[in-house]
């Protein structure tokens, strides 16, 4: 009996111990049973700090859709094992649910500017006036924070851009300059605007036309019919129809847009009025040729060489067309007369033609040859406004070179 | 023979036509100039039409219509009605009783485009020239940049100079506008040698079409 009993203790024994020594031997990897040193075991992702303070605010001085998101950075940013790589910028209209993303900024950056279409027909449609609620997220490589729901912000547009005040106040300056010096004109007052000499030319240019007995060429540009150069030249075209009504000689002129074809034809038309002789008016002196560049260009340069123009005028606003024109102008032995406010095209037509109109002068040989109070009071205005800018180039260097920068920070223009 | 050839052909055979015109006027040339005239007006009444009128005018006013129509509203789509009104008005020109009344576009046209090119044109050429130009005459330990604002302030003071049209140029001021002008001649010559470069490549780009695509001279 006590025989049978120590056998059954011995059988449970060794029936545990095998049980134990399994159990042991699946908890040794076979690093260990290598003898190689193991590594501690890897520890869950720590996410970095979340970004703090998130303030939501309209954009300041736009049209009302955009929104200004500003946070604190996270602690680590810029540091540590955490370190944050970027923050992704999340909108929602409510503040539990619906987050979508709106942008991406990279670590140290502690603002965005959520901006978005006007037009409700976009896909990126901001609507103003709407409550929307943020949240940053604070990325690092293998994970993120979320910061707290910043309080609602809806977009409104502005009336006035506070950066720009200096243009207001400028624009002011101007007008009030402008009607000033309207008022003096209309009043009799002289006003005197120096001679330029490319405006004296045409005159000449015109007479040898007439002498030669061949037409003169007007060239108005590519610009369209509410560019500055080409109203400017409308004006100066009046004046050259006028003159070629009363000498007889042929005005053409080839135009590159439809609705500058209809003001140059009505400029002409006055100018034939003017010198009363309305009768000798054509209409298809003026035509439409089209509004392609150099389509237009080899058009008129053919013209050039087989009407064997005399003169040809070029005004307005012109482009990579000008030297083409004016090369060919100088094969045909023509005189030139050229003017345009594009400062890129102006050392073309100085090198190709025999009188050139720079940039302002364009405008002021308008007003010179008009003599009307409008024009010469917009000139003298402009010149007042250059003494005032010729002023402030010299205050601003002075006050530069002191290091006097609540002086330059009033020239400054926000955006 | 390939469309693409073809194409070549003609373009190569336009080129040479449109480049005649460097000999003398001649029928080649006057082919040439005829056809591309042509069809370049046709091109472009299609894209006015097409990016212009359909976009503009029909879809926005078709959205109108149908929103009248679904939902009984008045959106503000219908302010094309004013651009159609003055593009009809542009098309009474064709009447000679009644083509005075394109006058009202053309005013319209140029009074609203001259009035919101004048803030722009104060701010870019006016107002951030001043931006621009205001810097210190002297920096310190920096002889380079001290000489380049001094021309910078200098040119800018006598350009305007040259521009300012009450008084004649004599005497002083008309020393100071010559300088002026010295300083406008040497930015025209430096802005004619970067361009004349550009067209240089533009050239290029056309012999390269010559006789590498059509001719197979280059490869």
């Amino acid at each position: 009996m006590k025989n049978r009993f120590v056998f059954r203790k011995s059988i449970l024994l060794i029936f545990l111990f095998s049980f134990s020594f399994f159990l042991f031997g699946l908890s040794i990897s076979p690093a260990q049973e290598m003898g190689v040193p193991v590594a501690a075991p890897i520890s869950a992702p720590q996410p970095p700090d979340p970004p703090m303070n998130v303030v939501a605010k309209d954009a300041p001085n736009d049209n009302g859709h955009a929104i200004v998101v500003k946070w604190s950075l996270s602690a680590d940013d810029g540091k540590g094992k955490n370190n944050v790589l970027s923050y992704e910028i999340w909108r929602s209209d409510n503040p539990d649910t619906g987050f979508v993303l709106r942008g991406l900024v990279p670590a140290g950056t502690s603002q965005y500017l959520d901006r978005g279409a006007r037009e409700k027909e976009e896909e990126n449609y901001f609507p103003p006036h709407k409550n929307f609620y943020y949240q940053i997220k604070a990325k690092s490589d293998i994970s993120f924070s979320e910061s707290e729901v910043s309080a609602p912000a809806y977009a409104y547009g502005q009336w006035i851009h506070t950066g720009k005040l200096s243009i207001l106040f400028a624009t002011a300056v101007f007008t009030f300059f402008v009607l000033l010096f309207i008022n003096w004109a209309k009043k009799g007052k002289k006003l005197y605007v120096r001679p330029i000499a490319g405006i004296d030319a045409v005159d000449e240019a015109i007479g040898r036309a007439t002498e030669m007995g061949r037409p003169i060429l007007y060239i108005l540009g590519l610009g369209s019919a509410g560019e500055l150069g080409t109203i400017a030249s409308l004006t100066i075209l009046n004046r050259v129809a006028k003159k070629t009504a009363e000498y007889q000689t042929p005005l053409l002129v080839p135009v590159s847009d439809p609705v500058v074809l209809t003001v140059a034809q009505e400029a002409v038309k006055a100018g034939y009025y003017e010198a009363g002789r309305p009768d000798t008016y054509k209409e298809d002196s003026v035509w439409y040729i089209t509004s392609m560049q150099f389509a237009y260009v080899s058009a008129v340069n053919g013209l050039m060489l087989r009407e064997k123009t005399a003169t040809n005028i070029y005004m307005g606003v012109f482009y990579a067309e000008s030297l083409l024109l004016a090369e060919t102008g100088n094969v045909a032995g023509s005189i030139q007369i050229s003017g345009t406010d594009q400062v890129a095209q102006i050392p073309f037509f100085v090198a190709a033609t025999d009188y050139t109109l720079i940039g302002e002068e364009l405008y002021a040989a308008s007003a010179y040859l008009g003599k009307e109070p409008l024009l010469l009071g917009a000139i003298k205005a402009q010149d007042w406004g250059k003494i005032l800018i010729m002023i402030s180039l010299i205050i601003g260097a002075i006050a530069a070179s002191f290091h006097l920068d609540f002086i330059v920070n009033l020239f400054r223009i926000k955006l | 023979m390939s469309g693409d050839i073809i194409g070549i052909w003609i373009g190569a055979i336009l080129t040479l036509g449109i480049f005649s015109f460097l000999y003398k006027d001649n029928p080649f040339y006057k082919f040439s100039e005829a056809l591309f005239v042509g069809i370049s007006a046709g091109y472009w009444f299609v894209v006015t039409f097409w990016q212009y009128f359909v976009p503009k005018f029909w879809d926005n006013l078709s959205l109108s219509f149908h929103e009248l129509v679904a939902n009984g509203r008045i959106d503000y789509h219908w302010i094309y009605l004013v651009g159609g009104f003055f593009g009809v008005l542009m098309l009474l020109r064709l009447v000679p009783k009644i083509g005075w009344l394109s006058r009202w576009s053309l005013a319209f046209i140029v009074g609203t485009t001259a009035g919101l090119q004048f803030t722009r044109y104060l701010e870019s050429n006016g107002i951030r020239q001043v931006v621009g130009t205001i810097k210190p005459l002297v920096v310190g330990g920096n002889l380079g940049t001290s000489i380049g604002n001094i021309i910078i302030v200098v040119g800018t003071f006598t350009g305007l100079i040259y521009f300012f049209f009450s008084k004649e140029h004599k005497g002083a001021f008309g020393g100071a506008a010559r300088v002026g002008v010295w300083f406008l001649m040497i930015n025209f010559g430096a802005m004619f040698g970067y361009t004349v470069m550009s067209r240089m490549s533009l050239l290029i780009g056309r012999m390269d079409y010559l006789f590498s695509d059509w001719l197979k001279l280059i490869k």
